[in-house]
C-alpha cells in the first residue's frame, strides 16, 4: 500500500509519515473529544428518544384497536344474541297467531261436547222401580194361619205366585232400563276421547310455548351476563369467534372447490357463445363470461338467502317489509333457476363438443373408431347436467358461511393487528436501546483512537485511565418517564 | 356491502382493462408450412401428414395454418394448398379442422414431383403471408432436406424480414452425399441458421416429431 504524495512527510520513508499522521490525527480528535462526544451522545440519545417515542405511540394505537376490537366484538355478540332474542319472539308470535286463532273454535267444540256429555248423562240417570203398593196391603192376609185349612193354604200360595211372578217383572223391567242406560254410557266414550284428545293438543301448545319461552329466557340470561361481565363475554367471544373464522374458512374453501368444477364445467363451451380467441387482461373472454355467471349465481344466492332473512349481509334487505322481501325471494329464485337451467344446457354443449373432438382427433390420428359412443356415455351427459343444474343452488348457501367469515375475519383481523402492533412496539424498542448502545461504543472507539494523549491526560493529572472515561447513561427524561409507566402499568 | 365493494371492484377492474389504450396481447398463432415437393423427397409426404395432423390438433381459435408446397417457383399464393383461420366456436373450427385434412389427403394423393427446390422462395411467402395476418407468434415449418436448387434466372439473395418468427426445420434427411461427406450437410444447416437468425428469427430443427409439441405450446 502506497501513501498519496500530499500525505509524505518524510521522502523514502512512508511508515514515518504514516506514525506522523496518527499523532497528528490523535491531537486533533484529542482536542475534538469533548463535541464529538457531545454530538455522538445527542445523535444517539436522539435516535433513541424518537424510537422510544415511536413505540410509545404504538402502543397507544395498539390499546386504542384493543379497545376498539373489544367494542366491535360486543357490538356483534350483543347484535347477534338480539337476533336471537327477536327471532324466538317472532316464533312464539307465529306460534300464537298459528295456535291460538283456532281456539274459540276449539273452545266451542269442547263446550258442546261438555253440554252433549252431559246431557247424556242426565239421560242415562237411575230411577228405582216403585214397589208395588199391593204387598202392604196382603201383609196380613199372610198372617192369616191355615190351621190345615185347605182353602186357605190354596188362596196363600196363590198370593205367593201371583207375588213371585210380580216381582220377576219388576226385576225385568229394571235390568232392561240398567240395560238402556249402560248403552247411553258408551255412546258417550267417543266423545270422552274426542274431549281428551282436544285437551292434550292445548296441552302440546301450551308446552310448545312454556319451552320457547324458556329459550328466551336463556337468551336473555346469556344478555345480560354479556351487559354485565364484559371481560368474561369477551374472552369467550374471542375464542368463538376464531373458531368461527376456521371453520367458516373451511366451509368456504369448499365452496371455493365447488365452484371450480363449475367452472370447468362451463368455461369450454361458453367459448361457443362468446367466442375462444378475444382476451381481456390476459383471461380469455369466455372464461371471464364463465366466471361472472358463477358470481352472478353467488351473488343471487346471496339475495335469495337474505331475503330469506337466513343471513343479515345486507340490512337493506332485511329492513324490506314482508310483501317487497317475499317478492325479491320470488324474483332471486327465478333467475338461480335460469342460469342453473343456462348452466345445465352448457353442460350439455360440453360433452356435444367433447365428443366431437374427440371424433376429431381420432379422424386426424388416424385410428377413426366406429365405436366412438359407448353405452355408458349418457351417465356422464346426465351427470355433467344434473352438476351443472344442482351446483349453482348449492352455492347460494355460501352465504351462510360467508356471513360468519365476514362477522369473525374483523375479529381475527383486529388480534392480528394488535399482535403486529404490539411487535412494531417491541421492535421500535430495541431499535432504540441498540442505537443508544452504538452511542457508547462510538465514543469507546473515539477514546481507544486516542489512547495515547489520554493516557498523559491520565498521567498529568495523577488518576487511572477509566476515571477519565466517560459514563454514558440513557436520557434522564425518557427512563424516567419509563419507569413511571411501568410501576403504573 | 363488502361482498358489493367485491363486485364492484371487479366490474371496474374489467371496466379499466377493456378500456386500456394498452394494445393487448395477441394469443392468436400462425403457422406456415412448407412442404418440400422436389425430387424423392416426396416420399416423406405421409411423415409431413402426421405433422399436419398433429399441428391441426394443437391449433385453437383465431389460429391461422397454412401449408404451400416448395418447388421451382415457391414465391407464389399459387404454392398455397390449403389455409384456413380457425372461427372462435370449438364446434365451427373442428369443421375446418376436418376439411383441411380432407383436402391435405387429396393433395398428397396427386402430387408430383418438381425439379428444382426453391426453399427461400417459400420463406419470403410465408414471412408474406403471416406478417399480413399479424398473429402474435409466426412459425414456420420447413419440411425438407434443406437443400435448395434454383432454376436458372431466379434471384433469392434477399433478406428476409423474420422479426418475431421462429423457423422450424422439420426431418431433415441426410442426402447421399451428405452420407459421403457429413461436412455437407453440417454446412447445410449452418447456413441456414445464420441466414435465419441473421434476419431476426430463431432458428430450430426437429429430426424427432415427438418434439413438436414444445413449439405449439402457447
Amino acid at each position: 500500500m502506497q501513501l498519496p504524495s500530499y500525505m509524505i512527510f518524510v521522502e523514502g520513508s512512508p511508515a514515518l509519515s504514516l506514525v506522523i499522521w496518527f499523532v497528528i490525527g490523535s491531537v486533533v480528535l484529542y482536542l475534538m473529544r469533548a463535541p464529538a462526544h457531545q454530538a455522538i451522545r445527542a445523535g444517539s440519545a436522539l435516535l433513541y428518544r424518537m424510537l422510544r417515542l415511536t413505540s410509545r405511540s404504538i402502543l397507544v394505537t395498539k390499546d386504542r384497536v384493543k379497545v376498539r376490537n373489544t367494542e366491535v366484538l360486543l357490538s356483534n355478540a350483543r347484535e347477534a344474541n338480539e337476533h336471537m332474542i327477536e327471532r324466538e319472539f317472532d316464533r312464539i308470535e307465529s306460534s300464537v297467531k298459528k295456535d291460538l286463532a283456532g281456539y274459540p273454535a276449539m273452545q266451542h267444540k269442547i263446550a258442546q261436547t261438555i253440554t252433549h256429555v252431559d246431557e247424556t248423562y242426565q239421560s242415562s240417570g237411575e230411577i228405582p222401580p216403585t214397589p208395588p203398593g199391593w204387598v202392604e196391603a196382603i201383609e196380613p192376609i199372610t198372617k192369616i194361619k191355615s190351621d190345615g185349612d185347605s182353602m186357605v193354604e190354596t188362596i196363600l200360595a196363590g198370593i205367593k205366585n201371583g207375588l213371585e211372578k210380580g216381582q220377576d217383572k219388576a226385576l225385568n223391567l229394571y235390568r232392561k232400563n240398567s240395560k238402556k242406560r249402560h248403552d247411553i254410557l258408551k255412546g258417550m266414550a267417543p266423545q270422552w276421547r274426542t274431549l281428551q284428545k282436544d285437551l292434550n293438543v292445548v296441552d302440546g301448545r301450551i308446552k310448545n310455548v312454556l319451552e320457547r319461552s324458556k329459550h328466551i329466557d336463556h337468551q336473555m340470561n346469556e344478555y345480560e351476563t354479556l351487559l354485565k361481565d364484559q371481560d368474561k363475554a369477551k374472552l369467550s367471544l374471542s375464542s368463538s369467534s376464531i373458531t368461527q373464522f376456521f371453520i367458516a374458512g373451511f366451509v368456504l374453501i369448499i365452496a371455493i372447490g365447488g365452484a371450480m368444477i363449475n367452472f370447468n364445467l362451463i368455461a369450454r363451451p361458453m367459448q361457443e357463445m362468446v367466442g375462444g380467441s378475444d382476451y381481456i387482461m390476459n383471461f380469455r373472454v369466455s372464461d371471464v363470461a364463465a366466471l361472472v355467471i358463477i358470481l352472478v349465481e353467488v351473488s343471487m344466492g346471496l339475495f335469495l338467502m337474505e331475503s330469506l332473512r337466513i343471513t343479515r349481509l345486507f340490512p337493506v334487505i332485511g329492513a324490506l317489509n314482508d310483501k317487497v322481501r317475499i317478492r325479491m325471494v320470488i324474483v332471486s329464485f327465478v333467475f338461480l333457476f335460469l342460469l342453473a337451467s343456462i348452466e345445465a344446457g352448457l353442460a350439455f354443449m360440453r360433452e356435444l363438443l367433447s365428443q366431437d373432438e374427440a371424433a376429431m382427433l381420432s379422424s386426424l390420428s388416424g385410428t377413426a373408431s366406429a365405436h366412438l359412443e359407448s353405452s355408458g356415455a349418457w351417465i356422464t351427459t346426465a351427470s355433467q347436467m344434473g352438476m351443472g343444474f344442482v351446483l349453482p343452488f348449492a352455492l347460494t348457501f355460501i352465504a351462510i358461511p360467508l356471513e360468519s367469515f365476514i362477522h369473525s375475519f374483523r375479529t381475527v383481523f383486529g388480534v392480528v393487528i394488535v399482535a403486529a402492533l404490539h411487535f412494531l412496539a417491541y421492535l421500535s424498542r430495541f431499535a432504540g436501546s441498540f442505537f443508544l448502545g452504538f452511542g457508547k461504543m462510538l465514543i469507546n472507539i473515539y477514546d481507544l483512537l486516542i489512547f495515547f494523549p489520554l493516557w498523559i491526560e491520565s498521567k498529568v493529572q495523577g488518576k487511572e485511565l477509566y476515571q477519565i472515561m466517560p459514563v454514558i447513561k440513557a436520557p434522564k427524561n425518557i427512563t424516567t418517564q419509563n419507569k413511571e409507566k411501568d410501576s403504573e402499568g | 356491502m363488502k361482498v358489493n365493494l367485491f363486485t364492484a371492484l371487479l366490474s371496474a377492474t374489467l371496466f379499466i382493462a377493456g378500456c386500456s389504450s394498452e394494445a393487448p396481447k395477441d394469443h392468436s398463432k400462425g403457422v406456415y408450412m412448407l412442404i418440400d415437393t422436389s425430387g424423392t423427397y416426396t416420399k416423406e409426404l405421409t411423415k409431413a401428414q402426421q405433422v399436419i395432423n398433429y399441428t391441426l390438433a394443437k391449433l385453437k381459435a383465431n389460429d391461422t395454418f397454412v401449408v404451400a408446397s416448395i418447388n421451382t417457383g415457391s414465391f407464389s399464393e399459387k404454392n398455397i394448398i390449403a389455409k384456413m383461420t380457425l372461427d372462435d366456436r370449438p364446434s365451427k373450427a373442428n369443421q375446418q379442422k376436418r376439411l383441411f385434412k380432407e383436402s391435405m389427403d387429396a393433395y398428397v394423393k396427386k402430387v408430383k414431383s418438381s425439379p428444382y427446390t426453391d426453399i427461400s422462395g417459400g420463406i419470403l411467402q410465408a414471412t408474406e403471408y403471416l406478417n399480413e395476418k399479424g398473429h402474435g407468434a409466426k412459425t414456420i415449418f420447413i419440411f425438407s432436406d434443406l437443400k435448395e436448387e434454383l432454376k436458372k434466372g431466379y434471384k433469392r439473395d434477399i433478406p428476409f424480414e423474420l422479426n418475431g418468427f421462429s423457423v422450424v426445420a422439420l426431418n431433415v434427411t441426410k442426402l447421399h452425399s451428405d452420407n459421403v461427406d457429413p461436412r455437407k450437410y453440417m454446412d447445410r444447416m449452418e447456413m441456414w441458421r445464420a441466414k435465419t437468425e441473421e434476419n431476426g428469427g430463431t432458428w430450430l430443427v426437429i429430426n424427432d416429431l415427438e418434439h413438436l409439441e414444445k413449439i405449439l405450446k402457447r
